[in-house]
């Protein structure tokens, strides 16, 4: 727009463009308070660019509806792992312990196991004692999450829903203690 | 460490390696461009992992077998093989994860080389059938 157009505007209705200039005014004040005024730390990055993690009605091997939809809210640990996997076996003793640690403060470790049958599944849980919800998984539900092409996967999903890692192949305890305690963190 | 109890631990140390693709002599194993420059050959292709993982993605032409670390995987996989010539081709392989704690690999081998099959190879993935053949943009059937 050129000079001379806005100043012919401004004259063609000097009130109306004063209501507009102080209205732009305010604007940038409210804008500037809410943004710029003060220092923010801690200020967790927005995670609203990351994928919702896509939702998923199971039976868990106890019988209970497992529905990914009644755990938001809570940080939830999804992983996808077999009893024949021995990478996710040496995992398994680490998500126990991470999930009696974090639990009470809103972990929530879900296991889908790709085992061709419930048999195995249920002897490898009652003999490590496994304290969250396992359910047998599908293809449908692995393509759904990207595909799990090799075991173990384990996907990281926020308080609003969001899949915020994923880590695939084993990782020390350590790696997963990591991001679990950011997202438990992140408001 | 008492004798008794380190004798146990290398019986088990030894068992469990038994158990493992590494355990196939390597001038049988092949990379996954190997498989692919003779796909067009049509060899006989098993897929003796996880159906889970084979039903999301598969080498083309390749055949379910099942998880040869378990029983009726074995039995599958005899059945498949028992009308075919013992000097066929066969190429098997899983990638259900990495090839050093592969379960299925060196059993399903170990066991084509006890009825007598002379043409056997088995294809090296390193980490999983997703990163060693589907990420490197190899052909895929679902």
């Amino acid at each position: 727009m050129t000079g001379s157009t806005w100043d012919s505007r401004l004259r063609s209705d000097p009130g109306k463009a004063g209501r507009k200039a102080l209205l732009v005014l305010a604007a940038l004040i409210l804008l500037s308070v809410a943004t710029g005024c003060k220092p923010r730390p801690n200020v967790t990055p927005s995670t609203t660019n990351k994928p919702v993690a896509p939702q998923f009605l199971l039976t868990d091997i106890s019988g209970q509806k497992l529905d990914l939809a009644s755990f938001r809210g809570k940080v939830v640990l999804l992983d996808f792992w077999a009893t024949w996997c021995a990478p996710c076996r040496t995992e398994i003793p680490h998500f126990i312990e991470m999930q009696n640690r974090y639990g009470p403060q809103g972990l929530q470790i879900i296991g889908i196991s790709l085992d061709d049958s419930i048999k195995p599944v249920l002897k490898y849980y009652a003999e490590q004692k496994m304290n969250y919800p396992v359910a047998l998984g599908n293809d449908e539900l692995a393509q759904a999450y990207g595909g799990v092409l090799g075991l173990p996967v384990a996907f990281l999903i926020d308080r609003e829903g969001r899949i915020v890692w994923k880590q695939t192949g084993e990782a020390d305890a350590a790696v997963f203690e990591k991001q679990i305690a950011d997202a438990l963190s992140a408001r | 460490m008492k004798p008794g109890i380190l004798l146990v631990v290398v019986l088990l140390s030894t068992f469990a390696q038994g158990q493992s693709a590494k355990t196939v002599d390597s001038k049988y194993v092949i990379e996954p461009t190997t498989l692919v420059s003779i796909l067009l050959q049509k060899p006989t292709i098993l897929n003796v992992g996880p159906k889970a993982i084979y039903a999301q993605a598969h080498v083309p032409g390749s055949e379910y077998v099942g998880m040869t670390s378990q029983p009726d995987g074995i039995k599958a996989l005899r059945n498949r093989v028992k009308t075919l010539p013992k000097d066929k081709l066969i190429v098997l392989y899983c990638g259900c994860c990495p090839w050093d704690v592969c379960p299925n690999i060196a059993p399903a081998f170990n066991e084509l080389k006890t009825l007598g099959f002379k043409n056997v190879r088995v294809v090296h993935m390193a980490r999983n059938f997703g990163h060693d053949w589907v990420d490197m943009g190899f052909p895929v059937a679902k």
